[in-house]
């Protein structure tokens, strides 16, 4: 027997460190303004398909939905052990919410065949939604199991999980295929294998050589550039070092439920956080000021 | 998907588990009741499980109308499938306009199983829901009386307000504890409807083996005063000054999460966006920096008193009153203040 595992994986800018500078006037985020992480989360669930293979054989395809630059997260995927690493990067994906995301993803896994489990983080670290699993297991038509701590184990196609759920924990019995979104309490990722860095460091996808050539060339005509992006693709191709790459036609999908128009949310109005200084009293860190606080506090009935 | 119903309901999913109300379900019955007041329109509130038919009068006693029963014993404990198939066939029957979950674990396990069935919209976390006109210059329409789903973004680093013009119902999370919950009026008046759904086999994919519940030792949203400390209180030890002080004041002890790693308390202390949101009458926080993850989980505290060493610490912009000192020298202050204070 041996399991099919999909990965979900997001390249998020570093949300922990953002200013207000980084946002646009339209409210989408100036993403080339800030440090790119892998998406914490995405580490965990990658460390679960891979857990699983060892375990039980198979293999490992990560995904990343996003720009070419996404490309390293599936860099460091194969690092850590993914087998097949496929860039979804398409224009016409932009400015997708979480349903037309999760429609996108869904194409494409669908586009694999075969597969036994859907791995993804619970939430990515820019939106924090939560939503993009659920909504990919419901568009597969297959089952869920969220918030993943423990994969217990695997018998009879049957996966066996303990999951968190915020108050407790619950085991759960579910038949594959099935979507599994976990959480960064579960087993902590394993750092990326220096020789596997070593042998795929240079591995690119097309879209990065398109990247690379157009900066690098601005003033060739098309033509030329494409014969460039062949002669570099051509020796990386034969050391198996072109990174796969989709677009929207490849996976078949309906542009209606793509990028803008298939998102039904909109964003209405974006506001940075601004403090209110109004009302605000210092007391000074003495006796009396602070006899004099705790009076204040009771005099207006705050302190009963 | 439904098309844009305007006199559908606005309707809240009521979370329960073994018999209880979520405290969440309770807020957003508050919360809708007011939303459809807006729109002159009913409250439904969807309830579902095994035996859970005496809850509606709580649902109908904190504003609603309609309580939505589907009882099955199917239902006894939560699954994703059959709950979220209970929510679209009521959606496509009744076509509400609005539909709110808590967003805890679980209503964020099934409020978008949903909407992508629905093919409908979803906002996540949100801390405040409106109702407003909004001009859509591209298309030189207005929506009337569109839902506006408001919450932080990007990490706490931005308030964004979504809508969800088109393709309805007009659906959202809604964070725990942001909604003041309502006083109950045990005279209102409300309809139980029962509703029967049929369930598929595919329902039923993912079985529950065992279940552990935890009680919450500590219940920082009831409390009327919080007494909060962070880094700033330096180690396990020196932080039984939080405790002291709060048993000075009657309140309960919160934390930031530099607290809750340096591991100087319990996790379930923590306040804060990935902790618990509180809004007491009184808010202390004590060695605490005031990085916005902490201020979303307290800044709408009635009054907040922040100690702090550095006068630049974010804290004291938020706050009503700033002791700019060192808490070991302020909390003795305080404690020996509050022994002497004056009885109302
Ligand atoms: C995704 C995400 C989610 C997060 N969620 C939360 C959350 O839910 N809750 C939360 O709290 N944080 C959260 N954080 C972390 C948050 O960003 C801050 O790191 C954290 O709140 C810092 O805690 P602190 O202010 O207590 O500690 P520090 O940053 O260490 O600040 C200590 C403060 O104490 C002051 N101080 C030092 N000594 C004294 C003294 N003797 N007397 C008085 N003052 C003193 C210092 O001036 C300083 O302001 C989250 C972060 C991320 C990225």
């Amino acid at each position: 027997m041996s399991y099919h595992s999909v990965v979900c994986v997001k390249q998020v800018p570093d949300t922990a460190n953002v200013t207000a500078d980084a946002m646009r006037e339209d409210g989408t985020v100036n993403r080339a303004a800030l440090p790119t992480i892998f998406n914490p989360e995405d580490l965990h669930a990658l460390e679960m398909a891979l857990t699983v293979r060892d375990r039980y054989g198979g293999t490992v395809t990560a995904i990343s939905m996003g720009p070419p630059m996404a490309a390293d997260v599936l860099r460091d995927c194969v690092y850590r052990g993914a087998d097949r690493a496929i860039l979804l990067t398409d224009r016409r994906a932009a400015a997708s919410d979480t349903l037309a995301t999760s429609y996108i993803l869904s194409r494409a896994i669908r586009t694999l065949g075969q597969y036994d489990f859907v791995f993804c983080g619970r939430q990515a670290i820019d939106g924090d939604t939560a939503q993009v699993g659920p909504q990919t297991a419901e568009k597969l038509g297959i089952p869920q199991v969220t918030y993943l701590e423990e994969f217990i184990e695997l018998k009879d196609r049957t996966a066996r999980i303990r999951r968190n759920v915020g108050n407790g924990w619950e085991v759960v019995e579910v038949q594959l295929p099935v979507l599994i979104s976990v959480l960064d309490t579960a087993a902590e990722p394993r750092p990326p294998a220096a020789k596997r860095v070593m042998k795929y460091k240079h591995a690119r996808a097309r879209a990065e050589l398109e990247a690379a050539v157009k900066a690098g060339l601005p003033d060739a005509t098309n033509g030329e550039r494409d014969s460039e992006i062949e002669r570099r693709a051509e020796p990386l191709r034969a050391r198996g070092l072109m990174l796969d790459q989709w677009d929207l036609d490849d996976i078949r999908a309906d542009l209606a439920w793509c990028g803008l128009a298939g998102s039904p949310t909109k964003v209405h109005r974006v506001q940075a956080i601004v403090l209110t200084k109004e009302g605000y009293t210092e007391i000074p860190p003495t006796e009396e000021g602070v006899r004099r606080l705790i009076r204040e506090l009771v005099v207006d009935h705050t302190l009963g | 998907m439904i098309e844009p119903n305007r006199n559908g309901e606005v309707w809240v999913f009521a979370e329960q588990e073994d018999g209880s109300p979520h405290d969440v379900a309770l807020e957003l019955c508050g919360k809708a009741r007011q939303l459809a007041d807006r729109l002159g329109v009913k409250v439904g509130a969807i309830l579902a499980g095994w035996k859970v038919q005496e809850l509606s009068r709580q649902l109908i006693s904190q504003g609603t109308d309609n309580v939505y029963l589907v009882e099955d014993r199917q239902l006894e404990h939560y699954l994703t499938q059959p709950y979220a198939r209970v929510l679209c066939t009521l959606i496509e029957k009744h076509k509400p306009q609005i539909v709110i979950f808590g967003a805890t674990p679980l209503g964020r396990d099934l409020a978008p199983r949903v909407a992508s069935a629905m093919r409908c919209g979803l906002t996540a976390d949100c801390t405040d829901l409106d109702i407003a006109d909004v001009n859509d210059p591209a298309a030189k329409t207005t929506h009337k009386n569109l839902l506006l789903q408001i919450r932080p973004a990007f990490g706490g680093n931005i308030i964004a307000t979504i809508i969800n013009p088109e393709r309805w119902p007009q659906m959202a999370t809604v964070r725990e504890g942001v909604m003041p919950l309502g006083t109950p009026d045990m005279l209102r008046q409300g309809e139980v409807v029962q509703e029967k759904v049929e369930f598929q086999k595919q329902d039923f994919a993912v079985k529950l083996i065992q279940r552990h519940r935890e009680q919450r030792q500590v219940n920082l949203k009831a409390a009327r005063t919080i007494v909060a400390g962070g880094g700033g209180v330096g180690n396990k030890d020196n932080f039984k000054l939080i405790h002291e002080l709060a048993g000075a004041v009657g309140g309960a002890v919160g934390a930031s999460r530099a607290a809750v790693d340096g591991g100087f308390i319990d996790k379930d202390h923590q306040v804060g966006q990935t902790g618990t949101t509180v809004r007491p009458a009184l808010y202390v926080a004590c060695g605490i920096s005031g990085a916005i993850q902490h201020r979303a989980g307290m800044e709408e505290s009635a009054k907040i008193v922040a100690v702090n060493t550095d006068p630049e610490a974010p804290i004291f912009s938020g706050a009503h009153y700033g002791i700019v000192g060192d808490l070991n020298q302020v909390i003795p202050m305080m404690i020996k203040a509050l022994k002497e204070r004056p009885k109302e």
